[in-house]
Formats: C-alpha cells, sequence, structure tokens
C-alpha cells in the first residue's frame, strides 16, 4: 500500500474581520471599524499583562512595527515570536561566545571549504537549496561528515554517518574536543589570542574519551577520532546545524559545545571556516534582528544597555523598560499564573506549534483577550475574540526579509489580496492610533528608513542597493562599502585592540534528555520535516504534493516485527503526556529503539500532543527532539451486525 | 590564514568576429563574446546556469582554420581567432538544423524558433507528412508537472539539471540508443515511482516546452494561458531560511507559474518543490 485516504484540511483565505462577544458563541463577520476599535479595547484594559507574538513568516519592517508596537503603545518587552521554537538556542550560543547571533559564514563559502559537517540537520528535506551548495562543496573535493541519530537522505551524501542517541551531542562534541587536544591539533595560536577559558574547557572534556564517547553516544570511537581529526586539520572548516541541537531542554548548551570546536581549530571567522545554523522559516533571523524577541533593540542591540535604550527613547520618545521582557515559554507559563491576560498574535500558530500542545491551548483559553492576526482560521486564530485578515507577507506586500547567511533580500507585491485583507503594518498602525500612538508610514520604505536610522549594521542597506546587489548581508553599516561575507575576522587581527572581546569557552555539561525511556515508554521518539512539507502544514497543505502520504510513526524494520505491526495498520502511540493513533511506516534509515514523526499534519495526527515541554533555560525552547514512548497495537475490532 | 579568494586576473583576448575586433575575458566562449558584440547567434540546449552540451547544434559558427564548424557555445575564444557568424556555411548549417528539428519535434512552444526558422529561410515541411514524429500523447501522471515528449529535442538540459550538475537526484536519464534514444526516468519507470523530488528544476531549464507546469498546460489546453497579460515580480520564497528569490508569474492575480532568477547568488535558478509549487494557499480565496 502507499497511500491511504485522507481528506487533508485545506485552509482558505480569511478575507474580513471577524469577532464575537463570547468565547461560547460562533464568529460573526464585522466592519474593520468596530474589530480594530474591540480589539482595542481589549488590549487598553489589559495593559500591564500584555504581550505580542510577532511573526517570523513576515517582512522585517512589520517585526519592526511589532516589536515597536509592544514597547512603545504597550510599553512592555514582552514581544517573541517562534524563533523561541527552534533557533532561539543558536542565537544565544552564538551571542554569548562572539557577541552577535547570526550565522557566521556564507552559503557560497561552503561551496570553497574542506571539510562540511552537517550536524543534527537533515538539510537535504528542510533546506535543500541550501544543500545544493553543500553538495557543489562535495563536488569541489569536500568531505562531509553528518552526525545524526537517523540515517537521513543528507547522510547519504555523507564520507562517514555518525549515527549518535538522541541528546547524546555534548559527549560526541566533547570527545571531540578531547581527542584533538590529545592529538596535538588544537590551534594554539588562536586559543591564546582570540579566546577565553581554554584551561577550564580543557580540564571539562578531559573525562570523555574516545571509548567512554562511544558508550554514551552508540557511535564506534574510530569514527568518532575520524571526525576529530578531518575537522581540525581542514584548512577550513564548516560546522552546519539544525534543530537536531536546538530543539533539546539543554539546546544553548549544545551550541556551546559545538562552538568550542570552532574555537579549538580556529575554523571561524575565515573565508570558508566558520558556522552556519541553518534557520527554518524565511524570516526568523530578520524577525529577531528586528528586535521582535525580549531582550533585544532593533539592530541586536541590548536592552540592558543604556546607551542603546537612550538612542531608542530619544528616537521613539516613549520610555524603554530597562529590563528583559518575557519569551514565548515564559508568556505562556505567565498565562497560566493569570499575569499575562491579554496576547496580540500576528501569523503564529501555537495551538499546535507548542509542545504539549493541549497545555498550550488551554492556556489561552485562559487568557482575557487574544486578537489573531492572520491569512487564515487557524487553530489559534479559533481560539480568538478578534481575528483580523491580513495579507500574505511574501506575495501580498513590499518588505524585506533576512535569511540564514544574514541576507536582507526584497520581497515585493505580486498578488492583490482578497476581499478586505489589509497589509500588517496598516493593521497594527489603526491600533496604535487608537491607543494613543499615531504613526505615519506611507509604506514598508518609510519603515525601513527608520530602523536604518537606528540600526547601525542595516544602515549601509537602502531599498535601492537591496535591489542592485539580490540582498546585502549585515553587517552593512556603509552605503558606499560591502562587508567580508563571514563574521568575526576581528579574531584573527594582530593587534589585541582591534581583535576586540575574545571568545569565551561555553564551559557545558552533558544533561540526558528529561523524558527518560524505560520499560513502559521504552521507544525514543525524534521529530522533523518532510521535503515537500512545512511546519504545522496550514501552508503547505495548500498545494498537492505527489511526495504527499500524510502522517505516519515511523519504525525500523527491527522494531515494526518486534512490535507485529506493518506498513499502514494504525497503532495507538502513547508519552507520558498523551496519545495518538497513527499509521505504520518502516523506513530503514531509523534503528531500533528510535521512532520518527512530523508536526506537519496536527489535524490527523497531532504529534505535539506527545512531545514534552521541557525547556532550554537560557533559550526557552522545548525539547521536541526527544519524547519517550510506546507503541500498542489497536484491538481487534468486532462488528456487530 | 586564508582570504578571500578573487580568482585569478583574466586576461582579455583579442580576435575578431565578422571581421570586427572584439576583446573577451579570457575563459568566455564564443557564443559570450558574440552576445557582447550584439550578434544573434541561436542557441537552444545552451544554458546560462549549465556546462555546455553541444546537442542541438543550431548555434555553430565558422571558425577561420577549422575543418568543421564548431559550437559557438562550448568553444572558448582564443587570441586571433576569425569568427564569422553569419557565413554561408554557418547560415546553411543553421537552416538543417532547424528543418530537421522542426519537422520531427513539436516546436510550437520553443520561444524565438518561429522567427529563426523564418530567417533562415528553412523548410521544414519539406520532408513531408511522413517525417520522423515520436506522435506521443503528453504525460499528465502528477499534480505538479507535465512531459511532451513530442517537443522533446535531446538536448539533455534536464538530465544535466536532475544529475550532478545541481538537484543530484537522478531521477532523469537517457534511455535507448541512435534513433531510440528519449529522455525518461531511469529505468523508464513511471514518474511517480521514481527518485523525483518535484523540484522543477529540469521544467525551468527546459527550452522547448517538452516539460512544462501543469498550471501552464492546463491553461494552454483551455486557451487561457496570455503571457502577454502575465507580469513577473521577484520575491523571497515564504518557506525555509535559506531564503530563495522567486520570481512570480501573475495572470489575473493568479499565480500561474514559478521561476528563480538563473543569476540569484541563492538560488541559481534552483528551487525546491516547496518553493516551486508551494503558492496555491495564498490563492485559496474562497
Amino acid at each position: 500500500m502507499r497511500k491511504r485516504d485522507r481528506t487533508p484540511k485545506t485552509y482558505t483565505r480569511l478575507t474580513h474581520p471577524l469577532l464575537r462577544d463570547s468565547r461560547n458563541e460562533p464568529f460573526r463577520q464585522a466592519s474593520w471599524e468596530e474589530a480594530l476599535d474591540r480589539a482595542a479595547r481589549g488590549l487598553e484594559r489589559n495593559r500591564g499583562a500584555f504581550g505580542m507574538f510577532s511573526c517570523a513568516r513576515a517582512t522585517n519592517e512589520m517585526n519592526y512595527v511589532a516589536q515597536k508596537f509592544a514597547r512603545v503603545v504597550m510599553g512592555t518587552n514582552n514581544v517573541d515570536s517562534c524563533n523561541r521554537t527552534c533557533h532561539a538556542p543558536s542565537v544565544a550560543g552564538l551571542s554569548a561566545a562572539f557577541g552577535s547571533g547570526g550565522g557566521t559564514s556564507s552559503y557560497e563559502e561552503i561551496e570553497h571549504t574542506d571539510v562540511i559537517v552537517m550536524w543534527g540537520s537533515n538539510a537535504r528535506f528542510a533546506h535543500p537549496i541550501f544543500f545544493q551548495h553543500v553538495l557543489r562543496g562535495i563536488r569541489n573535493g569536500a568531505r562531509m561528515y553528518a552526525v545524526d541519530p537517523r540515517r537521513t537522505s543528507t547522510a547519504e551524501w555523507a564520507e562517514s554517518w555518525l549515527g549518535l542517541n538522541v541528546g547524546t551531542d555534548i559527549p560526541m562534541a566533547h570527545a571531540i574536543g578531547r581527542e584533538i587536544i590529545h592529538a596535538g591539533l588544537a590551534n594554539e595560536a588562536f586559543i591564546e589570542r582570540a579566546t577565553t577559558g581554554f584551561e577550564e574547557y580543557k580540564a571539562l572534556v578531559e573525562p570523555w574519551t574516545l571509548s567512554l564517547a562511544e558508550k554514551v553516544t552508540g557511535v564506534p570511537a574510530r569514527a568518532i577520532r575520524e571526525l576529530a581529526h578531518a575537522y581540525a586539520r581542514a584548512e577550513r572548516a564548516q560546522l552546519c546545524w539544525t534543530l537536531g541541537i536546538t530543539e533539546h531542554h539543554n539546546g544553548t548548551d549544545n551550541v556551546r559545545a559545538l562552538i568550542n570546536l570552532s574555537l579549538l581549530t580556529g575554523q571561524v571567522g575565515r573565508y570558508g571556516a566558520g558556522l552556519q545554523p541553518l534557520r527554518g522559516q524565511n524570516n526568523v533571523q530578520g524577525g529577531g534582528d528586528m528586535g521582535a524577541i525580549p531582550n533585544r533593540l532593533p539592530g541586536f542591540q541590548d536592552i540592558l544597555d543604556p546607551d542603546s535604550r537612550l538612542k531608542f527613547e530619544s528616537a521613539w520618545d516613549t520610555v524603554i523598560q530597562p529590563h528583559y521582557g518575557l519569551n514565548l515559554t515564559e508568556m505562556f507559563e505567565a498565562m497560566e499564573e493569570g499575569s499575562l491576560r491579554a496576547v496580540y498574535c500576528i501569523g503564529e500558530n501555537p495551538a499546535q506549534s507548542e509542545a504539549d500542545s493541549e497545555q498550550a491551548v488551554r492556556r489561552m483559553k485562559q487568557l482575557d483577550f487574544l486578537v489573531v492576526q492572520d491569512i487564515f482560521l487557524t487553530r489559534t486564530a479559533e481560539l480568538a475574540d478578534v481575528i483580523l485578515p491580513a495579507t500574505a507577507g511574501w506575495a501580498e506586500t513590499d518588505g524585506t526579509t533576512t535569511n540564514s547567511e544574514r541576507r536582507v533580500q526584497r520581497v515585493r507585491r505580486a498578488v492583490t489580496p482578497p476581499g478586505e485583507a489589509r497589509e500588517d503594518i496598516d493593521i497594527i498602525c489603526e491600533l496604535a492610533a487608537r491607543l494613543g500612538h499615531d504613526w505615519k508610514y506611507a509604506d514598508a520604505e518609510t519603515v525601513w528608513n527608520e530602523l536604518r536610522s537606528v540600526s547601525p549594521d542595516h544602515y549601509g542597506m537602502t531599498y535601492e542597493r537591496l535591489e542592485e546587489h539580490q540582498g546585502i548581508q549585515w553587517p552593512c553599516p556603509s552605503t558606499d562599502e560591502l562587508e567580508p561575507t563571514y563574521l568575526h575576522g576581528r579574531l584573527w587581527e594582530k593587534d589585541p585592540a582591534g581583535r576586540g572581546m575574545p571568545a569565551p569557552f561555553g564551559i557545558v555539561q552533558h544533561d540526558p534528555p528529561v523524558d527518560l525511556t524505560d520499560e513502559e515508554y521504552p521507544i525514543r521518539l525524534t521529530t522533523g520535516r518532510r521535503l515537500d512539507s512545512y511546519n504545522t502544514g496550514v501552508q503547505s497543505g495548500g498545494y498537492a504534493s505527489p511526495l504527499r502520504r500524510g502522517e505516519y510513526i515511523e519504525l525500523c524494520p527491527e522494531d515494526a516485527e518486534r512490535y507485529g505491526v506493518v506498513v499502514g495498520e494504525e497503532v495507538q502511540v502513547s508519552s507520558r503526556r498523551g496519545s495518538v493513533v497513527a499509521p505504520v511506516w518502516v523506513d530503514t534509515a531509523l534503528r531500533p529503539g528510535l521512532a520518527f514523526m512530523t508536526m506537519h499534519f496536527p489535524d490527523e495526527v497531532d504529534t505535539n500532543q506527545l512531545t514534552i515541554e521541557a525547556n532550554c533555560p537560557i533559550a526557552g525552547t522545548a525539547e521536541f527532539k526527544a519524547s519517550a514512548i510506546r507503541i500498542e497495537k489497536l484491538p481487534v475490532a468486532t462488528i456487530v451486525r | 590564514m586564508t582570504v578571500t579568494p578573487l580568482g585569478i586576473p583574466r586576461r582579455l583576448l583579442e580576435f575578431t568576429i565578422d571581421g570586427e575586433p572584439v576583446r573577451a575575458p579570457e575563459g568566455s566562449t564564443v557564443l559570450d563574446a558574440c552576445r557582447a558584440a550584439g550578434k544573434d547567434v541561436p542557441t537552444l540546449c545552451e544554458g546560462d546556469t549549465l556546462r555546455p552540451k553541444n546537442a542541438c547544434r543550431v548555434c555553430v559558427v565558422e571558425v577561420e582554420g577549422s575543418r568543421t564548424l564548431v559550437p559557438a557555445c562550448s568553444r572558448r575564444a582564443e587570441p586571433g581567432m576569425e569568427v564569422r557568424t553569419d557565413s554561408e556555411r554557418a547560415r546553411h548549417s543553421r537552416k538543417i538544423v532547424l528543418e530537421l528539428l522542426a519537422s520531427s519535434v513539436d516546436l510550437s512552444t520553443t520561444p524565438q524558433v518561429a522567427e529563426w526558422i523564418k530567417a533562415y529561410e528553412a523548410k521544414p515541411d519539406r520532408f513531408g507528412p511522413d517525417a520522423a514524429r515520436l506522435d506521443e500523447e503528453p504525460k499528465v501522471d502528477n499534480a505538479l508537472y507535465v512531459r511532451d515528449y513530442d517537443k522533446c529535442i535531446l538536448c539533455y538540459k534536464c538530465v544535466d539539471a536532475c544529475g550532478d550538475q545541481w538537484q543530484n537526484t537522478f531521477a532523469i536519464s537517457v534511455s535507448g540508443r541512435g534513433f531510440d534514444a528519449r529522455i525518461a526516468v531511469e529505468h523508464d519507470a513511471p514518474l511517480t515511482d521514481s527518485a523525483c523530488v518535484y523540484c522543477g528544476n529540469c521544467v525551468e531549464v527546459c527550452p522547448t516546452g517538452a516539460l512544462s507546469f501543469r498550471s501552464e498546460f492546463d491553461m494552454r489546453a483551455a486557451g487561457t494561458w496570455d503571457e502577454s497579460a502575465q507580469t513577473e515580480t521577484t520575491t523571497v520564497c515564504a518557506y525555509c531560511g535559506v531564503g530563495c528569490s522567486l520570481t512570480l508569474h501573475v495572470q489575473d492575480n493568479e499565480i500561474v507559474k514559478v521561476t528563480s532568477p538563473h543569476d540569484n547568488p541563492v538560488t541559481h535558478g534552483n528551487l525546491c518543490i516547496k518553493g516551486r509549487f508551494g503558492y496555491q494557499h495564498v490563492q485559496n480565496r474562497d
């Protein structure tokens, strides 16, 4: 059997504002005037208990205005986006080491490197066009190593696949570090000049011998040794990672452990040598850059820095709270406590994207007021008091987005939005006006130019130049010049003053996944993406992919035999939090005790009922990659005639 | 430490095209130089994102001292060369090539070919109605793209784009030899059972419309396809964080086709299934 009968849910566009007077009523169509007034009143009465979910899918300009709305109109730093559910640990880890949260390299550089490490990343499926650059690199002679519990289609291109146990990334990284030190392959001059904390790091990794690492990670010692030597001996090496590293309860620690390897070998800050976290949404990089995160102002400027605050306070004629706001995870906790009463949710679908989705829905139902601005009536929108129909950022508005290599590129309006749908920025400004702030933005470029005036890293990027160069990578402080394609070249300066802050080694300990497997829940469930689908499927469900077969629980052939299940057979999948029914798929890329699911079809199989909300204490990202489950055959149905 | 490679500085080579002196950077092809000099040399199998294949022979030019005509698309420029793009011999050869192609293949959706046939006074009809044709129905076996091998000139661009030059999926190959050679799914299997990942990068490079988007195919069949009424707007893909440039072809406020600029530093004209085909959600308007 190849395909089963499915009637996938497809979403149609929202064309009119919707509202309801109480939560148990159905929505009714409303005029913009009425809906905006209602939304403004709902937010007004919850001043001081407000949170903003900004949108990693919308433009930089929209994110800039959204965070400004939170900070100026509502007077709070409680603004965040779905970066929290994916790459927040990468931003946190990279900023802790280098003071800047962006990937350090460019796509083109990976074509001219010698060793490529793809760690917890199935880029072949999740970032196909980035992987074309990797393939170019391989064809140019680079050796690629894949570190992933699953033998993915990325791993098929690898020189060596290191199939580690889920959640043992730190032991693996530490063992690689120890081997590099013991083999005399550490770049001592670079460590001396550009880093701090090496002695402590050396002591930290000392216990992680290759044989201990083999025991913990399940990867043969000689394979770990080979990767260590290849990475350290390469003239240039690229270390790329995705959510296999970040979606853990200690995601930031995982990121730090990988960064350590680049510091140890000097594989950063040069052309072709660097660190590349691959971002999951079209503008999740830009959303953070624009300040739609609780701890940074636009241009990645720290809220705790008085000079930065002063600059924005005079630019915006306001007072900025001198402390960090709540991140997405903390906002959900605050809903539980009752200290967060109103949410303005733009283009996000946390009812289906958060780990432990039942809990997320319950918490949102406790809100006094929820306004959702989206292009579809998502499951999150179904919980709202007011729904505002917006335009699709990428095809119906003008603006910019920022990709994984920090390249700011123009998006342009190509089609006219349906019905009365309005641009995000217009809607936010209408609400701001009703709450006493009369902002005038003629167009997206006006917003962009305001951002340029407050963010030195973006100052040199006029719309005209963005067009001319097909996008420009930040930092771009000058309107005449372009900076190198890689970051942190300063670490190689001979003059200590030019070198700036040295990069500290991250002193991080191994901490296994929170949701332990035991006799009751013997299988490790990990999650990921498929090639033709995307996130909660609201967008990708709209087109007919010949590859799509719906949601399955994927098992290795050995486990399928052990549990006596066959492809297509529906089974009960249970974790300590919830239970779903899903059909079985058999995949030889998995190993005994390891199962795989996606979150692409939550209306069929709500995988996030199984996942655990064990959060990274630094970045707030949940451990989507490791839950403990069991599978059971369904009782044979007896049909009474 | 390593620095950004600037590439080796390239010398300018001096030679002549149709008697006029030209200068072209070392390593460029005769075709590059012809285009820079504003010479109209027809091409079909040449692709700006692919290595030259020398399959169609429609770009041949005469080079002094060369026994045979040379394909401009792959021949490197050399100093002192004397190139003639419009000699009797080159024109005659192009005319025959166009006659052979147009008599055996349906070129109705090949851009510019009608002009060339006229310009070179080619008469494809002279082989009569019995000229060899594939005479095969278009293969409509999935919702995303259509294969109409009646329109295939065997230029191999799709094979290269699917293979080691870009996509590395190897779903498309050549089956058969000589007159029986044709483009097929590997092992001549049905497409839906193949390794195809529906990225559409083969459609992006097809010069004749043998491979076309299902939306275009259906609209052509219904008589509603109208390129003159379409706008092309370049924006950025709405899916993952790689940030691929998309050119949306819009007719009557509907996205009907998606391509990517071939000189884009992120995509080089390539996309994945989501970027190429995943636009429908925007226009699910009722």
